[in-house]
């Protein structure tokens, strides 16, 4: 370690460091470091100019460690690693000492913020010294791709894949791809039919030799690591023989077990208990939902069975167990409606006509269970009114602080249509702000300010049936302070439209845990970068797209789906892929065997081997977290370029004094 | 007497004490049946307070180096202990911490989770089995007495480690060590073959690796005292819920109390490379506990009896956490608490 020769540089980042720390001084300071052999500063060390310093540097001056100070190293880790190895010195001789993220954006006081730059710096010098060369793994990659969800992100990454000439398993929960779009009467802002721009997709994705469709199924495992995972997937009994069945739909007709609808028509259809969920369901094979079956129930009826002409119906189907190696992995898991019974002020479930806009999705659609037409809750009356309402459970501290993104304008849309199908009609909006960015979304709000809809700005305080003046006798009354009149307003109706947030999947966490990814607080899961890398996730070769990552319209689902299917198409056209070498080791001549890491990993790297008793990690599948490190009760666990040896010197580096440039106190304890 | 210092001459001279132990050390030593024997046939016994009459003033007239080595057991834990320590230390060339009180500060570091007042105030006032009407406690000096002058001690408010007084060389692990480890010991020392100075005499790997109990991956949602379950003969005792300290403690025994049902208490202190026992034990079972709800983890926990106790049964004085910080208990102020250190 020692005789180590070492370049420190200091960032100026223009005046984004420089600004608030004074970078000459800190370069000086560190000058009479231990083992630094040049101290620089520079303006922008990410420029090529900057990165040439340190490669002049290396090649001249023989240095052997390097260390930038400037911002953060997901920021530019790579590129000052990259610079080292062009000068011929192993990437990982080199350390990042963030003085932006960490210093200059975050302090107002320059002496204070120069002297914690020189802190960080003298924590990355020490740990430095420490470093050991690493050299990266390859990864082969299975050119099969799993896309989880067939909604219209899915089916979108699906077909890009499968046209590009390479394989696809595309899984759905549902009996149905689909996805919520298949439930959708008309898409905004151009009014065009959902199911007539979605089916040919639906169609296409359902009889692609390149896919494989596996609806009604469901991942249970996964394993493996980028370029090589195995996946498990649960295919639910369908209780029809998929090869015998023809679609007829006779079966359907046949069953005497009507149930309501709760998923496909929002509550408000019913289906039978042997169904398709609507006519253009891609896989065309019906199921038997077995809770609601008769013979199921009470062990006689079989009326399916009965009258199905190609004897497809199998009441003895059992749950199938497919296993599929892919390289890549595409989640397009979508999203829930937000629950409107959770503000009950709202009288969902209470007031009969109230609705959500999943409901009234269905009722305009002509393929819906009211043929299109409008109409109240008993089926019959249309109103004379309709009050449509704006971020239920969306811009609200008690449910999701967050923008849904979607509602200003469907509800724009609802409002229009409306006035389309029941001219003369009061539609009256009730908005916090109207949000309309989009190609041709804000000419849309134009062209409904037109239509005559009454737009009241102020979060509805309150929907009740509770009369209090004339006039509101058999109405539901909305209650909202119209924020630009400056006035409270109670606007009788004969109908609500709530818009409801659109959230997280419930299972959202658990299927980040099975795919080894991270989820925010929302539930939403996280992408490896919110500006530049939208659609990777911090485990390679596991991708997201759609609504799993936040709230989106069609037109972004759709653009994620394909941009996830190129980015899965370059690593299956590069073949290989590069492994970063941080990961965990296990001494195994000292490993006792008791297993208390195997469970702790996120990634599912760690293996036990029976013989002889040792755990093992698999280093193409570890990330180097340090789970494991942390939990080794026995200590035998190492975190390669995490070494107690690297995090003890950056830790004695960083209680550095200012003064004497010595560690402040010895830590006897933590070295004993 | 002049007999006698021929008889010893060319056999090199060893030490036993014992400071604040309980005395099971020395019977592990004897543990090693006729062997003993051997022991004294190698060497000369200078002092073994437990076994033989020796005297300090023997040692203290032995010149500097003068002992081959000495087996030291005990805690540091008042002025007694603590000038044996450096008294042996100056007299041995090899000063080995025998056995966990030694090495680790063991059951008497648990004192260090309270202060000498406390202490006193349980022993000598409240415990149940007191009687002390005069309210008598042991007060350091010299007494005179009609049969003679009385040394008290004085007591200290932490238990230190022989380590954290004195240089050690080698340590013997264990409360006590195990009788195959002690031979172990003496034969490396009497054909010359120890280990490199400073080692910990015993395995590199933990009791686990000595355990033949069948282990699995564990996911633990109840912890149970050993007599409130009839456990499982060969499945880990860790996995059945029973708090085994095996998973953090140097093998070297023999994994003898699993064995028989009982779960590793720890007192082979912590595994090679590995600074503080009890932060990995505590971290081991906590990454195993079967939940992800913060409250039903919170109700896993509580199943714990005594946690500090537990985890740091046998570490406290020589773990990262040392003592009981100053200040924590009520009246006491950070600076009262070091008036009795050396």
């Amino acid at each position: 370690m020692m005789g180590e020769k070492i370049g420190v540089y200091v960032c100026h980042c223009g005046s984004n460091i420089a600004g608030k720390v004074d970078v000459e001084e800190v370069a000086r300071w560190a000058a009479d470091l231990t083992n630094v052999e040049v101290s620089r500063h520079y303006e922008f060390m990410c420029s090529s100019l900057g990165q040439e310093l340190v490669e002049n540097d290396i090649q001249e001056k023989g240095l052997t460690r390097v260390v930038v100070a400037a911002c953060s190293p997901h920021m530019h880790e790579r590129t000052f690693r990259g610079a080292c190895a062009r000068a011929g010195l192993n990437p990982y001789l080199f350390e990042m000492a963030n003085v932006r993220e960490h210093d200059s954006w975050i302090h107002d006081e320059p002496v204070q913020a120069t002297n914690k730059a020189k802190a960080l710096v003298s924590a990355a010098v020490h740990r430095v010294t420490y470093h050991e060369p690493l050299e990266p793994m390859q990864a082969k990659i299975n050119p099969a791709t799993l896309v989880v969800g067939g909604g219209v992100a899915g089916i979108q990454a699906a077909l890009e894949i499968a046209e590009a000439g390479y394989p696809v398993y595309l899984v759905e929960r549902e009996p149905s791809i689909g996805g919520h779009m298949a439930q959708l009467d008309k898409t905004f802002p151009t009014l065009d039919c959902s199911a007539c721009i979605l089916t040919p997709k639906m169609f296409d994705a359902g009889n692609h030799p390149n896919i494989t469709l596996l609806s009604y199924s469901e991942v249970e495992g996964v394993d493996g690591y980028v370029g090589n995972f195995t996946v498990t997937i649960r295919k639910k009994a369908r209780f029809v023989n998929e090869e015998l069945c023809t679609g007829c739909g006779i079966c359907t007709e046949k069953c005497p077990k009507r149930v309501i609808d709760g998923v496909f028509e929002a509550g408000l259809g019913y289906r039978k208990a042997i169904y398709r969920p609507f006519p253009q369901a891609v896989p065309k094979y019906p199921v038997i939902d077995a809770e609601s079956c008769i013979y199921f129930e009470r062990g006689k009826c079989k009326a399916c069975q009965m009258f199905c002409p190609t004897e497809a119906i199998d009441f003895e189907q059992e749950d199938g167990i497919v296993t599929v190696e892919v390289g890549n992995v595409i989640l397009a898991t979508g999203y829930d409606l937000f629950d409107t019974r959770k503000i009950p002020q709202y009288g969902y479930g209470r007031l009969a006509n109230v609705f959500t806009s999943l409901e009234f999705e269905r009722m305009v659609n002509a393929a819906g269970p009211t043929a299109g037409s409008i109409v109240l809750r008993d089926g019959v009356t249309t109103p004379g009114s309709v009050a449509i309402v704006h971020c239920v459970g969306s811009r609200d501290k008690n449910y999701h602080e967050y923008c849904s993104k979607i509602c200003c304008m469907y509800s724009l849309k609802f409002a229009h249509l409306v006035h389309e199908r029941l001219p003369g009609t009061e539609v009256y909006n009730f908005y916090i702000d109207m949000r309309t960015p989009g190609k041709g979304y804000e000419e849309f709000y134009h062209r409904l300010l037109e239509e005559g809809t009454h737009f009241i700005r102020g979060r509805v305080a309150e929907i009740t049936d509770a009369v209090r003046r004339p006039g509101e006798e058999g109405k539901i009354i909305v209650q909202a302070e119209d924020t630009l009149m400056g006035a409270q307003r109670r606007i009788p109706v004969d109908m609500v439209i709530l818009s409801p947030a659109i959230q997280a999947r419930h299972d959202a966490s658990h299927v980040a845990h099975l795919f080894g990814i991270s989820c925010s607080h929302d539930n939403w899961l996280i992408e490896k970068h919110p500006k530049l890398d939208p659609v990777a996730t911090m485990t390679d070769g596991i991708f997201i797209a759609g609504c799993v990552q936040g709230p989106k319209d069609i037109p972004d689902s759709v653009a994620q789906g394909a941009a996830a299917a190129a980015r899965v198409l370059g690593l299956i056209t590069q073949g290989e892929v590069e492994l970063e070498p941080v990961r965990a080791i296990i001494d195994e001549e000292r490993c006792s065997g008791c297993r208390i890491c195997n469970n702790m990993c996120p990634y599912h790297a760690i293996d036990f081997i029976e013989d002889p008793g040792v755990s093992r990690v698999n280093p193409a599948l570890c990330k180097g977290c340090g789970t494991c490190v942390a939990a080794c009760p026995s200590g035998v666990v190492t975190g390669a370029h995490f070494s107690n040896e690297q995090i003890m010197a950056e830790i004695e580096g960083i209680l550095v004094s200012l003064d004497g440039k010595e560690p402040i106190p010895e830590v006897e304890a933590l070295t004993a | 007497m002049s007999d006698l210092e021929v008889s010893l001459s060319g056999k090199p001279k060893i030490a036993l004490y014992w400071a604040s132990s309980c005395g099971g050390c020395e019977i592990a030593v004897l543990g090693i049946h006729e062997k003993i024997l051997d022991v004294a046939n190698a060497f000369d016994i200078v002092l073994w307070p437990c076994v033989l009459d020796g005297k300090v003033a023997d040692v203290e007239a032995l010149k500097d180096g003068e002992l081959l080595f000495t087996l030291f057991n005990g805690a540091i834990r008042n002025d007694e202990n603590y000038e044996m320590a450096q008294l042996l230390r100056r007299k041995s060339q090899l000063l080995v911490a025998f056995g966990s009180c030694a090495h680790e500060g063991c059951i008497p570091g648990l004192a260090n989770f309270s202060n000498r007042r406390q202490m006193f105030d349980w022993i000598y006032h409240n415990a149940p089995t007191t009687h002390n009407p005069d309210g008598v406690e042991p007060a350091a000096g010299g007494w005179e007495f009609p049969e003679g002058r009385v040394h008290i001690p004085a007591y200290w408010d932490t238990v230190k480690t022989l380590d954290q007084v004195v240089d050690v060389d080698y340590y013997l692990p264990g409360c006590p060590p195990e009788a195959d480890r002690i031979w172990d010991a003496l034969t490396a020392i009497m054909e010359g073959k120890l280990p490199p100075q400073g080692s910990v005499i015993g395995a590199h790997v933990t009791v686990c690796d000595e355990c033949l109990r069948s282990k699995h991956e564990k996911k633990i949602t109840k912890f149970y005292r050993p007599h409130q379950i009839i456990p499982e003969p060969d499945l880990c005792l860790l996995e059945q819920g029973i708090l085994c300290a095996g998973i953090a403690t140097r093998s070297g025994c023999g994994a003898l109390c699993p064995q028989v049902n009982m779960p590793c208490r720890g007192c082979y202190g912590p595994n090679q490379g590995v600074v503080d026992q009890g932060a990995r034990f505590l971290s081991g079972v906590a990454s195993v506990i079967d939940s992800q709800d913060p409250e039903e983890i919170e109700a896993i926990l509580d199943t714990i009896p005594d946690p500090a106790g537990t985890f740091y049964r046998f570490s406290l004085p020589h773990s990262l956490l040392h003592r009981v910080a100053w200040g924590a208990h009520p009246g006491e102020s950070i600076l009262s608490g070091n008036g009795q250190e050396a």
